[in-house]
C-alpha cells in the first residue's frame, strides 16, 4: 500500500530505464514525461475543478483520472481497486454524476467539477451526513470501499431522496465491500435517510443536499 | 494495469477526426465514453497508437425522432449519448420503448454515466445488452468517413464476431437509427447476471407484433450466448402464426436450447448457458404474451 501512495514510484512510469537493475527509475515529473515521449505517448495539458480547487498538471495522455486526483492532485481518498471499472472504489462525481475514475482519462474531464469523498466533509471537518450516518450504523469494516460508495449513495440520494432498500441494492450494485456483506451498508444509507426526515437531525433538512463542496471561488 | 502510452487526438470537428481515421486507419481506435476501450488498454488487450477523441466535438449528443416521412417516429442517437442521458430520455421512453427497458441491465450508474450507446454498439461485446437491441428492432447503423461521407448498415450486416464489426478502421459510428416503434408491437428485455449490472450470463432481447392474440412478426436476440448477439431463427419461425399461449411459449424456449450453442468461460459452461436462455425465453415470452396474468406486463402492447 505504501508504494502506491508515492507520488513517482518507479511502478508509476513507463519503466524504459528501470532495466539496468540498479539504476533507480525515473524520480521527478521531467524525466518520467521524457521517457513517456520517447515511448512514443503525448503529454498533455489537463484542467479542472476538484471539490471547489482548479487544478491544472501537465501528464501522460493515458493517465487516468483516479491517477491525476490521487498523484497530480495529491488527493488519496478516491481508492484504486481493480482498475477496470468493477469495483467502485474510485467511484467520483464529474459534474454531479458518479463515474469510474479508473476508466476515464484525465482529459475526459477537462473543465469538469470532480467531487471526491475530501469534498464530503465540511470545512472544520465536521463529517458529511452520509459519512456519520455510516459511522453510525458501523458501515464498514475496512473502509477501502467506502470512498466509492459514499460518492455512489451522495448521488443516490440526491436522485431519490427516500429510496426503497432494493433501490439502495441496485444502486450500490456497482460497488464492491469485501467486509461485511452490504447489510451494515445498507443500513447506514437507511439511517442516512433518516436524519434527513427527521428535523432534530444534526444537520436539518437539507443535509443531504449539494452540501459536498461542489464550487469553490478558483472553479 | 496502466493504459500504454499513445497519441492522442481531440479534435473539435467531426472532419478532423475522420481525417485523423484516414491517415492513421487500423493504429487508431475511437475514444467516446471510454468504458470499454479503457479497460480494455489498461489490461493491455488493446494497444491503439492513436486515440482519437470525439468528445469534444459538438452535435454528436442528441436523440432524435424522425416526424415525418418513411422513417416518422424512428430515432436516432448520436454518437456521444451516454446511457444514463438515454435511460433518462423521455423521448426513447415515449418512442424507443424496448431501449428504456433494457437500460436498466447495462452496467452501473456509475459505467452509465460516461458509457455510450453507440459506443457499446460499435464495440460489439457479444454480452452487453446494446448490441441484441440493434438486432431485435432491425436498428440502422450510420457510419461516417471522410472518403465516403455517411454509409448506412443493417442490423444483419453489422455484427461479424467477437468485438468485430462491420465498421472500417476510417469510419466512426457516427449514429443508430431505430425504427419507429409499431403500434402492435410488445417488448421484453430478461437477463441473467453473476452481479446486477455486469456483463450478461445470457440475456434475451424480445420484440413480438400481434394481431389479437396472433403473433405475426417476432424477433428473438440472445446476447452472452455466442461470439456476436444473435437472433435465432428457427425459434422465431415457430412463433410466427402461434397465438399467445403457454404452449407456445414452451415450445419456442424448447427451440432456443436446442438451437443455441454458447461458449463455455468460467462463469457458466455450454450446457449451463442453454439451459438459461430456455428458462429466459420462458419468462420473457410468458410476458411479452400476456400468458400469465400475474406476470409484469410488456412495454408497448396493445391493452
Amino acid at each position: 500500500m505504501t508504494d502506491i501512495e508515492q507520488p513517482h514510484s518507479p511502478m508509476a512510469t513507463t519503466g524504459s530505464s528501470v532495466a539496468g537493475g540498479t539504476t533507480p527509475g525515473p524520480t521527478d515529473d521531467a524525466s518520467r514525461l521524457a521517457a513517456e515521449r520517447a515511448a512514443g505517448g503525448s503529454i498533455i495539458e489537463v484542467s479542472f475543478s476538484v471539490n471547489g480547487t482548479h487544478h491544472a498538471h501537465t501528464v501522460e495522455a493515458r493517465r487516468t483520472l483516479s491517477d491525476v486526483i490521487r498523484h497530480e492532485c495529491g488527493l488519496t481518498g478516491t481508492h484504486i481497486g481493480c482498475e477496470h471499472g468493477v469495483c467502485g472504489a474510485c467511484t467520483v462525481l464529474v459534474d454531479g454524476a458518479p463515474s469510474r475514475s479508473c476508466l476515464m482519462f484525465a482529459t475526459q474531464a477537462t473543465g469538469a467539477e470532480i467531487t471526491t469523498s475530501e469534498g464530503l466533509s465540511g470545512p472544520d471537518g465536521t463529517p458529511h451526513p452520509i459519512q456519520q450516518a455510516m459511522m453510525d450504523a458501523h458501515g464498514f469494516q475496512c473502509a477501502f470501499c467506502a470512498p466509492g460508495f459514499l460518492m455512489s449513495t451522495l448521488a443516490l440520494l440526491e436522485d431519490d431522496p427516500d429510496p426503497s432498500e432494493e433501490a439502495i441494492r441496485e444502486e450500490l450494485s456497482g460497488n464492491i465491500c469485501r467486509c461485511t456483506g452490504y447489510q451494515s451498508i445498507v443500513e447506514g444509507v437507511q439511517r442516512a435517510v433518516d436524519v434527513r426526515r427527521t428535523p432534530t437531525g444534526a444537520s436539518g433538512s437539507s443535509a443531504l443536499g449539494t452540501s459536498a463542496r461542489t464550487s469553490g471561488s478558483a472553479s | 494495469m496502466k493504459p500504454p502510452p499513445f497519441t492522442y487526438h481531440r479534435p473539435n470537428r467531426l472532419g478532423e477526426a475522420l481525417a485523423l481515421l484516414a491517415e492513421h486507419g487500423d493504429d487508431a481506435k475511437v475514444l467516446a465514453g471510454g468504458q470499454s476501450l479503457v479497460p480494455l488498454m489498461a489490461l493491455r488487450m488493446g494497444r491503439p497508437a492513436h486515440v482519437v477523441d470525439i468528445g469534444a466535438i459538438d452535435g454528436l449528443d442528441s436523440i432524435d425522432v424522425a416526424t415525418s416521412g418513411d422513417d416518422a417516429g424512428a430515432v436516432t442517437i448520436g454518437a456521444m449519448v451516454r446511457h444514463e442521458q438515454a435511460k433518462r430520455s423521455p423521448t426513447i421512453a415515449e418512442h424507443a420503448p424496448l431501449i428504456a427497458e433494457t437500460m436498466p441491465y447495462v452496467a452501473h450508474r456509475a459505467i452509465r454515466s460516461q458509457g455510450t450507446v453507440v459506443g457499446s454498439i460499435a464495440h460489439a461485446d457479444p454480452a452487453a445488452e446494446m448490441p441484441a437491441v440493434v438486432l431485435a428492432t432491425g436498428a440502422t447503423m450510420i457510419a461516417t468517413s471522410a472518403a465516403d461521407g455517411e454509409r448506412e448498415i443493417a442490423a444483419t450486416d453489422f455484427f461479424q464476431g467477437y468485438l468485430d464489426t462491420a465498421l472500417r478502421s476510417d469510419e466512426i459510428l457516427t449514429a443508430v437509427r431505430f425504427p419507429a416503434w409499431p403500434s402492435n408491437a410488445a417488448g421484453v428485455t430478461v437477463e441473467e447476471a453473476r452481479r446486477h449490472g455486469d456483463y450478461a450470463l445470457v440475456g434475451l432481447v424480445v420484440k413480438i407484433e400481434l394481431d389479437g392474440d396472433t403473433v405475426t412478426d417476432a424477433a428473438l436476440a440472445f446476447f452472452g450466448a455466442a461470439s456476436t448477439a444473435i437472433r435465432v431463427g428457427a425459434a422465431e419461425a415457430a412463433l410466427v402464426g402461434s397465438h399467445a399461449t403457454a404452449d407456445a411459449v414452451d415450445v419456442t424456449a424448447r427451440i432456443v436450447a436446442a438451437e443455441l450453442d454458447p461458449p463455455a468461460d468460467i462463469h457458466g459452461s455450454t450446457a449451463y448457458r442453454k439451459h438459461l436462455a430456455g428458462v429466459l425465453t420462458r419468462r420473457a415470452l410468458t410476458r411479452a404474451l400476456r400468458v400469465d396474468d400475474q406476470a409484469d406486463h410488456p412495454i408497448g402492447a396493445p391493452v
